[in-house]
């Protein structure tokens, strides 16, 4: 996929994480804050990247702030994201397909 | 050296007869030489003690660089005391190189990070620490090793002259002119002050700051106006909305109901569930919220509770109004029905932190405890409990009398959910120990009930009662499946606080932690 577009998921809740794409020309570039960061930083940072190949995004500046989200959080906010951005997220939405 | 908990603590701490931790009970029997005071005469009758403002008391007790001032911690967060002080001391005389022994401390001691910062604060010794000053002494701003105590362990280091308090500063609600102390009376209340009477007792100078200044005599005396030098009136001690909040409520949140429940019914599966039981709880939401439960085994089985000790709040005076319990004795209050209730309703009077929890002395109400119901930020399989760090491993909390209860009580109630966000409570190791694990008898969480293998008597009780329990290690299973198998933290070899056991040997240390990177 292709992101088009500027575009945001999520909340900076408790539990909850916010994640921002924008168009990118090399790869992914991420950033990333944790409240969990110590402990769960590397793995955030693998889970965000696995989600993003597994949707064929090869070019976003993507920007994670997360409030001690589960894996399962940060891959559904990481996916809403990204449709969000390549204007998919009215209609068709191909939940469970590319994204495992 | 490693102590008993698997904690490495560094020979350079293990001097001046400075031991590691053996385990419970290591120093009984043993004698201890207690330290005296070096006070000074006020023979010729005085009329009234009061000095115009704080530098004057200051210089009244020849107050000088390098100094150790103490400091109790009733007002909680409302607390304006310790920064007046500081502020005095350092800003307007030009002090530097001071300790803060204090009680606890709070968010509301910010301000003191900048004197650390600046190398005007050198020492930190209390239970709690939080905040900025948390952060700045988990990055070693601190010039000296702080040092962090149980409120038992606090007075104990009193008594036995390792914290020498050159000036006491009494924070109190009403005092009179000549410094008889109470916590009640005023417009800053705070009820009980417990953790304040050993300072009093071992200080070699006193200064009592209130803002209600009422007749002599102010009976019956929390502090008494033998100890006490100098009193500065001042506008106001501290927020009194802080310092007491309006009611502490029993949670609705139905997680915490549950977990309250099981907490009750383990109680009265236990032989002291009888009778005359003694009973102490914490504040948090489900530790609070199974008083409501044990009232029901209560009255099914006909029985009262004996004494409830402890930081005292609404529901238990509400007991003690009804006749549920017999007497609360009380080292601090957290709500305003708590507050008022103290030395007011018949059966609920106030005790010293010594007289609470102090494991040198010759037996403290902890040690007459049936049941202790607490919360943990971490417990490990060795059933360890950490109540002072984060999980990023920067100094936030305060281990408080929790290491107190369990030592003494026959039977040590953990209740926590098993994770809180990301975080496992249950995990591996924790990542500071601050109540050893052999202390801590039953853990209550969300997902299941695991008892201490050292106590095989409890899990008898449970099995007869037919409450379904599992091994430790299966709750630390269930919450890594769910949060994640967390990467261990990352230290610097620098210690930047001492963790003392409540009997003074060393159970961890805390070390400055490495900045994280996302490289592997």
């Amino acid at each position: 996929m292709e992101i088009l577009k500027p575009a945001m998921a999520g909340t900076l809740e408790s539990s909850d994480a916010q994640v921002m794409v924008e168009p990118g020309e090399d790869g992914i570039e991420l950033s990333l804050e944790s409240s969990v960061m110590n402990q769960y930083g590397r793995q955030i940072k693998a889970t965000v990247l696995e989600t993003l190949e597994r949707l064929g995004v090869e070019n976003a500046r993507v920007a994670v702030v997360d409030k001690g989200a589960l894996d399962c959080t940060i891959k559904a906010r990481v996916e809403c994201a990204v449709f969000r951005s390549c204007g998919q997220s009215a209609e068709n939405i191909p939940w469970g397909g590319a994204v495992k | 050296m490693k102590n008993a908990v698997g904690r490495d603590i560094p020979d350079f701490l293990l001097v001046d007869g400075k031991e590691v931790y053996q385990g419970k009970n290591y120093m009984d029997g043993k004698y201890l030489q207690k330290a005296a005071p070096k006070t000074r005469r006020y023979e010729k009758p005085q009329e009234s003690k009061i000095v115009s403002s704080l530098v004057d008391a200051l210089k009244q007790c020849g107050a000088k660089s390098g100094m150790t001032f103490s400091f109790h911690h009733h007002l909680r967060d409302g607390d304006f005391v310790v920064n007046m002080v500081m502020k005095a001391a350092i800003e307007e005389l030009g002090l530097e190189d001071l300790t803060i022994a204090a009680s606890s401390l709070g968010s509301a001691h910010d301000p003191i990070a900048d004197y650390i910062e600046q190398g005007k604060v050198v020492g930190i010794q209390t239970s709690g620490i939080r905040g900025r000053m948390g952060e700045v002494v988990s990055k070693g701003k601190l010039k000296t090793r702080a040092i962090i105590r149980s409120h038992g362990g606090r007075p104990r280091a009193i008594e036995a002259g390792e914290v020498h308090i050159d000036i006491a500063f009494i924070a109190a609600p009403t005092s009179d002119c000549v410094g008889n102390c109470r916590g009640i009376g005023g417009k800053s209340n705070c009820g009980s002050m417990g953790y304040a009477m050993t300072d009093a007792k071992y200080a070699d100078h006193v200064v009592v700051v209130t803002d209600c200044l009422v007749d002599f005599p102010n009976m019956p005396a929390s502090v008494e106006a033998i100890d006490v030098d100098a009193v500065v009136v001042v506008d106001s001690i501290g927020n009194p909305k802080k310092i007491a909040s309006a009611a502490a409520r029993i949670s609705q949140n139905p997680r915490d109901l549950m977990m309250a429940e099981d907490v009750a019914r383990v109680i009265a599966s236990t032989p002291y569930f009888k009778d005359g039981f003694s009973f102490q709880t914490g504040v948090g939401g489900p530790s609070l919220a199974a008083n409501l439960f044990l009232e029901k085994y209560m009255d099914e089985r006909n029985i009262k509770m004996g004494w409830a000790i402890g930081g005292i709040c609404g529901p238990m005076v509400e007991m003690l109004k009804k006749g549920k319990v017999g007497k609360v004795i009380d080292v601090q209050d957290f709500d305003l029905d708590a507050v008022n209730s103290i030395n007011q309703t018949p059966n609920h009077f106030e005790m010293s932190a010594s007289q609470y929890a102090n494991p040198a002395n010759k037996g403290a109400f902890v040690n007459k405890l049936d049941f202790v119901v607490l919360a943990a930020l971490e417990i490990d399989t060795g059933f360890n409990v950490n109540v002072l760090t984060g999980s990023d491993g920067i100094l936030r909390g305060a281990p408080g009398g929790h290491p107190d209860t369990a030592a003494g009580s026959k039977c040590c109630i953990i209740v926590t959910p098993l994770i809180r966000g990301r975080m496992a409570t249950v995990c591996e190791h924790v990542v500071t120990v601050t109540t050893p694990g052999d202390c801590v008898d039953v853990l209550v969480t969300d997902y299941g009930i695991a008892v201490n293998p050292l106590r095989p008597d409890l899990i008898e009780c449970l099995d007869n009662a037919g409450i379904k329990h599992v091994p430790i290690e299966e709750l630390k299973e269930k919450a890594y499946s769910m949060v994640g198998r967390p990467d261990d933290l990352q230290w610097e070899d620098e210690v930047v606080a001492v963790l003392e056991a409540r009997d003074g040997t060393i159970l961890d240390v805390i070390r400055k932690i490495k900045p994280y990177t996302l490289e592997d």
